[in-house]
């Protein structure tokens, strides 16, 4: 049966956005990159236990997408969480210090690197369990519009959850009930080891929201400027109260799916290419000096920044205590 | 500034690797995100890359080196317009790190088993936790077509913890299979295969991911033979690494021992050592029904003897008595055994004389095994990582109170995690997990001293 295909691709000539705000986006993108290298050497150090799946390569999503969201509004993720976090404006001491399992961290030390929260940020986690946040943001959605107060859900989820029927479940609900909700399927290529066409009988994910009769996106998320202007598009149409939208978002992670994952099933040279040729950094970093938004004296003083605001994070992320033997026993019930 | 690299840990559990590859020499200007140099440890190689600009003053560690353990610094970096004569020791050491660590050695396993019920094997060899598991699979496969294995990153990636290492290899494709990350679907899948006659070994990640597919494997799995009056069989091993691993936190930290075990229609085993994991894995797969077979990642790593015999297996549904002693009975399962028998040993250095059982399998329960040793020692002290309430421990507390009450002299005490989620911090997640020093006071305790 014909039917028409709800896709739009953004092209970069709508929705331009502004100098000042181009700078933002980089200087965003940059305190990600460079918090997630730290974290990644803390790791190694031992500093940092269990699982940490790094986002750098992804930073574009994160940060165009979240440069349209308002306050009230609510963000959840899985537990590739760290950039969501930041992105979400968490300070990034409290979420290294979480890493480091010390009493200042967002959870008190509690939660680590996959469980984190900050409800005065909107940001509702931070979960362990592969596709678990789907129906999590969609409920969140449902509660904007129950209390009508104008708020939407970011709901980010991989292309290897995008496979789990839990999906399909809060999609059909989300569009029955047109819930404010944007779907974001951060394609990286690979869940975990497997890739893409291993895993996917279809692999073009944005068709999966056409049987729900969402309205589907697609986007390079190697593009700050692309994902910004389509994120700008999508919550237009939600906050008008048209349903869920789903979009695709194309992706790449240069790291192995957490510390301990050597990434042998991909080739070096694949890497290099989206490195040399896609960095999502780079790329607006040649807009900005050809728009001579800032020349090479401000990204020496904004690199100091970010490397002072990293340092002092992964500084304050040491010296922290550990939580104090009877937090084991608190904020099990509320009392 | 000078830094020193440290040889990094990468993995939840690693405490020392190979340097196996320095791909700069003194000298080099690196650059951040340059690979430096290739480490290797059991479950793979890893590149290790820069985390600041500088120069590689000096390299500390050659390569080639084995076991160096985490945090030993290998090379020295220099800032810009540093020279080698500069590189005084910088300060920092990383300090919690040792505390991070999880525990490294093996403990010191049993040369022979014991226990009047345990077959004698005239060779041993040497084996982990992890190559005795692929060995059983291997062995099963090789043995009877019908056995195949499924599960996320199984097949090509060789098993997400490398159990299945080789397989895909050697059965190809059709028997070793990736499946997506689709719990739920798969684990059904599977109970479907299992109804049409195959005997589907299904491994989960971790068995945190199975609380997806614990529908199929309570409703669908277990209940259909009787449900069909005893038509429709379901010939299914679940397995995969249960409990705690190492400051993974509480979604990925939890025993479900008791959650299979409280259903009729599954059987649940929990090895500990080497040939238990063989032996019983074998017996799992042979075994007619759903079995819930219950691994631990930080005993993966460990080495035990494992008999070299062909027809070796493991009888499901029966304990083994790792310690015989006289004063009080300790029973463990999986990881614990292994801190039961450590807590003996303490015991046994204040005089008390502890007998150490082995549960191997949860359900059905050895409980003769358990009752003749309560017999003998008059005490019991149940251990698990689980939590104590309505945990396996209750439950043998209740089946020796309704049995062999008369032969207690001392109320039954439970040594199990505490009853709280698992938290992330390294100092939380000790207090949480039951330790030695636990054990040993609950001995102690019901001995009176």
């Amino acid at each position: 049966m014909a039917k028409e295909k709800p896709i739009k691709k953004p092209s970069s000539g709508g929705n331009v956005a502004k100098p000042e705000e181009l700078v933002k986006f980089y200087r965003d993108m940059l305190l990600i990159r460079r918090f997630e290298e730290r974290a990644g050497q803390l790791y190694g150090m031992g500093l940092i236990g269990g699982f940490c799946h790094l986002y750098i390569g992804q930073e574009a999503v994160v940060v165009g997408l979240q440069s349209v969201a308002k306050p009230g509004d609510s963000i959840v993720t899985s537990y590739r969480d760290h950039g969501h976090m930041l992105a979400c404006d968490m300070d990034p001491k409290g979420v290294m210090a979480e890493l480091t399992g010390r009493a200042t961290g967002y959870s008190k030390g509690k939660g680590g690197s996959m469980h984190m929260f900050s409800r005065e940020k909107g940001f509702y986690g931070g979960h362990g369990i592969v596709a678990a946040q789907v129906p999590i943001g969609t409920g969140l959605a449902f509660a904007h519009k129950y209390k009508k107060d104008g708020g939407m859900s970011f709901t980010y989820f991989g292309d290897g959850a995008a496979n789990q029927g839990q999906v399909y479940e809060s999609f059909n609900m989300a569009s029955l009930w047109h819930l404010p909700v944007l779907y974001v399927i951060e394609n990286n290529k690979y869940a975990m080891g497997t890739s893409v066409a291993r895993g996917s009988a279809s692999t073009d994910f944005v068709h999966r929201g056409e049987p729900y009769n969402m309205k589907c996106m697609s986007v390079d998320g190697m593009d700050v400027q692309a994902v910004r202007a389509a994120g700008l598009e999508a919550a237009e149409y939600i906050r008008a109260g048209n349903g869920p939208v789903l979009m695709e978002v194309h992706t790449y992670r240069y790291r192995g799916h957490s510390m301990s994952d050597p990434a042998k099933y991909r080739t070096k040279e694949e890497l290099q290419k989206m490195r040399t040729e896609h960095d999502p950094i780079d790329r607006l970093r040649a807009v900005l000096l050809d728009m001579k938004a800032i020349d090479e004296d401000g990204f020496k003083a904004m690199d100091k920044e970010i490397k002072d605001i990293v340092l002092e994070a992964a500084e304050f992320s040491q010296t922290s205590p550990e939580p104090d033997p009877s937090e084991l026993w608190t904020d099990i019930l509320v009392a | 500034m000078a830094t020193e690299i440290l040889m990094p840990a990468l993995s939840p559990t690693m405490t020392e690797g190979k340097l196996a590859r320095w791909l700069v020499k003194e000298g080099d200007t690196v650059s951040t995100g340059k690979v430096l140099a290739e480490i290797e440890t059991d479950k793979a190689t890893m590149e290790l890359e820069a985390v600041d600009d500088g120069k590689i003053g000096k390299i500390l560690v050659p390569e080639g080196t084995e076991n160096v353990a985490v945090n030993r610094p290998i090379a020295v970096l220099l800032g810009e317009d540093e020279t080698v004569s500069a590189t005084a020791a910088p300060a920092k050491a990383a300090a919690p790190a040792a505390a991070a660590a999880p525990q490294a050695k093996a403990p010191a396993a049993p040369s022979q088993p014991q226990g009047a019920q345990e077959p004698q094997y005239e060779t041993w060899k040497t084996q982990t936790v992890r190559e005795a598991l692929r060995d059983a699979m291997s062995e099963e496969m090789r043995r009877d077509e019908a056995v195949y294995l499924m599960g996320e990153e199984v097949a090509e990636y060789q098993g997400a913890y490398k159990i299945s290492q080789g397989l895909l290899e050697e059965f190809g494709g059709n028997r070793v299979i990736d499946t997506p990350i689709t719990e739920h679907g798969f684990a059904g899948l599977a109970v479907g295969a299992a109804f049409g006659g195959l005997k589907p070994i299904v491994e989960f990640m971790t068995f945190n991911f199975a609380m997806q597919a614990i529908d199929q494997i309570v409703n669908s799995a277990a209940k259909t033979l009787y449900m069909s009056g005893g038509q429709m069989g379901c010939q299914i091993v679940f397995r995969g690494p249960n409990g705690a691993a190492a400051r993974v936190g509480a979604q990925h930290s939890q025993c479900y021992a008791s959650w299979y075990a409280h259903v009729p229609g599954l059987k649940v085993v929990a090895p500990w050592s080497a040939s238990d994991a063989k032996g019983l894995l074998k017996s799992a797969i042979r075994d007619r029904n759903p079995v819930i077979f219950l691994e631990n990642e930080i005993l993966y790593g460990q080495s035990f003897p494992v008999p070299d015999a062909p027809d070796f297996t493991v009888p499901i549904g029966k304990a083994k008595i790792e310690r015989p002693g006289a004063h009080v009975t300790l029973v463990a399962f999986s990881i614990m055994v292994g801190k039961a028998l450590q807590a003996a040993e303490k015991l046994a250095e204040e005089g008390i004389d502890a007998e150490v059982i082995n549960l191997r399998t949860i359900r059905p329960l050895d409980i003769d095994t358990i009752i003749q040793s309560v017999q003998k020692t008059g005490r019991l002290v149940t251990v698990e990582e689980g939590w104590a309430y309505s945990g396996i421990g209750s439950e043998i507390s209740s089946q020796i109170m309704e049995k062999a009450f008369d032969y207690l002299d001392a109320p039954i005490l439970r040594v199990a995690g505490k009853d709280v989620p698992m938290p992330y911090a390294a100092n939380l997640e000790a207090m949480a997990l039951p330790q030695v020093d636990d054990i040993v006071q609950a001995a102690k305790d019901v001995c009176y001293r």
